[in-house]
């Protein structure tokens, strides 16, 4: 997927990806282009231009004085050494070219397969070294991949790359979330000319129905301690929360009434579940204690505010609200109630916060297909992350 | 919502009271193009029948066979084209639920077969068009199915014969994303289960 970094914070961190010392035979693109993406991304940093500058392998053949002149506030050294049994070593350090120190270094002894997450572990080590902020970079992301008449449901790493495909189906596929362990995934299917909700595992591909009563099931949301999820069901009248455990049982109703309650999320303590209902007339977002009791209203700007999604902190929202016919990211901070509109674009749906709560993913139409984007908080930087030819929508960020 | 939509349930109870026999004299199909004419097990009709002439046998008891000559209805009131029951789509306004006094007809149709067939069950299909929120709309979706189940339950067809299901936005009729695609997405499909 290609990512385009339409904007980005004042002050960013001007880094050096210094390509490392390659070795026969390993995998591409260079572990510094994957981890140059990965902090592109963030909006946070600034990459510095490495070419026709000498390219050291350690601290010891550095000349700060060249990468200073170049703008560089921090760089990236490293090697990679290929091992017997298609094994390689990789070898890099994080320095202040500033303070002409190390930040930090770290060796690791990986096989082919692990060269993405290498890169994306390095990516991490740079992010929270300089911005003393854990990075996300080795996180994934689910999301339905339409084409043609077959709908995919995939997994990727949270750059879009090294997609792989969990469940593949000619009946539409939606909302689908994370175990808070990243082990298994709840989604929506429409196999059995109806909405059902399945949990799988997606290290051994086994699933099974967890809600598939009279009428839909649908919008499945984990809660924190991944022992049970808020569903939305249709059994008793129309669409309303309910509260099963993981394994199918314990069926409790949460919300009550003849309106539409849906879209539940879970904050991370585990207390209250946000939702979108009609209650008041129009859709809005209320909050109720995971417990029971009454729907406090939680926005209030517009006619159309749905699909809450909360950070890993429990400070912000995002949700998509409608303005002049556009659909954009709202960010809303919970304590206060301001509110800024993340997107420029109009048709985006389902927010879902980065593990580290630095940025949200979302789905949106361009040229007329559906693709996947970031966004940091400050709404500064946009990064797109798409397949030519593919309908992506339905992202939900995991651990 | 409720408030708009009992007047509407009244208004169907009431012509209910007004049939016997599960018959619908009184039906006459004002949906679209398709000509008006009688119900299950009811020659005749309201007489607007224009160059169709078809007699539906199934709901009165008889043993018969078509006579529209196209072979695809045969004997099943269902499956007649003049026959409100072959009216299987009822479609709703932007953003609304309330199903709308023109298809009285139609649903007056399917709860006379229901009432007749007790072991028949229908799926009511409710859909939405593409704008906003999947879920929500699965939601909204579901509403226009409710809408229509409650009519039909309401004309004393039995909740073991109905149910309401949603697919939002996932299978849109017309995938155009303009207002008359988005029209014939805002609807409610009545699909039998043994078809």
């Amino acid at each position: 997927m290609e990512i385009q970094v339409i904007g980005g914070a004042a002050n960013k961190i001007a880094v050096a990806m210094v390509p490392f010392k390659a070795a026969p035979g390993q995998p591409g693109p260079a572990l510094t282009q994957i981890a140059g993406d990965d902090l592109d991304r963030s909006g946070q940093f600034r990459l510095v231009d490495v070419g026709g500058m000498p390219q050291p392998a350690e601290s010891a053949q550095i000349n700060y004085g060249a990468w200073r002149s170049k703008g560089a506030d921090a760089m990236v050294v490293g090697q990679v050494a290929a091992l017997p049994g298609g094994r390689f070593e990789i070898r890099f350090r994080l320095l202040d070219v500033l303070k002409q120190t190390q930040l930090a270094g770290y060796s690791y002894t990986i096989s082919a397969a692990q060269w993405r997450a290498t890169a994306h572990q390095i990516a991490n080590i740079v992010y929270e070294r300089l911005t003393g902020i854990p990075g996300a970079f080795g996180s994934r992301i689910a999301y339905v991949q339409k084409q043609g008449k077959s709908f995919e449901l995939r997994v990727a790493d949270a750059d879009g790359q090294n997609p792989r495909t969990v469940v593949r189906s000619v009946e539409p596929l939606i909302s689908p979330m994370f175990s808070p362990d990243g082990t298994r995934l709840a989604y929506v299917s429409f196999e059995d000319k109806k909405p059902i909700v399945y949990v799988q595992s997606l290290q051994d591909g086994a699933r099974r129905k967890l809600a598939a009563f009279k009428g839909s099931n649908s919008a499945p949301a984990w809660s924190p301690d991944g022992r049970r999820l808020a569903v939305v069901l249709t059994r008793d009248e129309a669409s309303q929360i309910y509260l099963i455990n993981a394994d199918g049982n314990g069926l409790v109703r949460l919300t009550q009434g003849g309106n539409i309650d849906t879209e539940p999320v879970f904050s991370p303590d585990g207390q209250t579940v946000y939702f979108t209902s009609d209650r008041g007339g129009s859709a809005q977002i209320y909050r109720v204690a995971a417990s029971g009791g009454e729907p406090k209203r939680v926005t209030f700007n517009g006619s159309y505010n749905v699909s809450p999604a909360i950070s890993p902190d429990g400070r912000h929202l995002a949700y998509i609200g409608r303005e002049g016919g556009r659909f954009s990211v709202v960010l809303h901070e919970v304590a206060s109630g301001q509110t800024r509109v993340l997107t420029d674009t109009v048709r985006d749906e389902s927010p879902s916060f980065a593990p580290n709560g630095q940025a949200v993913l979302y789905a949106t139409v361009e040229g007329g297909r559906g693709i996947l984007g970031t966004v940091s908080l400050d709404g500064k930087t946009r990064a797109r992350l798409s397949e030519p030819g593919v309908d992506a929508r339905e992202p939900a960020w995991g651990p | 919502m409720n408030k708009i939509f009992w007047p509407v349930l009244l208004a169907l109870t009431l012509s209910a009271c007004g049939t016997t026999g599960g018959t619908q004299a009184t039906v006459e199909d004002r949906t679209g193009g398709k000509t008006g004419a009688a119900g299950a097990g009811q020659a005749g009709g309201s007489g607007k029948a224009a160059g169709t002439e078809t007699v539906a046998l199934g709901g009165a008891g008889v043993a018969g066979s078509s006579l529209d000559g196209s072979g695809s209805y045969a004997g099943d009131p269902r499956k007649n084209p003049a026959s409100p029951l072959s009216t299987r789509s009822i479609f709703f306004d932007y953003d609304s639920f309330v199903v709308k006094d023109e298809y009285r007809p139609v649903l007056e149709a399917h709860a006379g077969y229901l009432l007749s067939k007790r072991d028949a069950r229908v799926i009511l299909q409710g859909n939405a068009d593409e704008r906003g929120s999947r879920e929500y709309n699965l939601a909204l979706g579901q509403k226009r199915a409710e809408a229509v189940r409650k009519a039909l339950a309401v004309l004393g067809v039995g909740e073991a014969q109905l149910e309401a299901v949603s697919f939002g936005e996932e299978k849109p009729r017309n995938e155009a994303s303009t207002e008359e695609a988005y029209a014939e997405n805002r609807r409610t499909d009545v699909v039998y289960a043994d078809e």
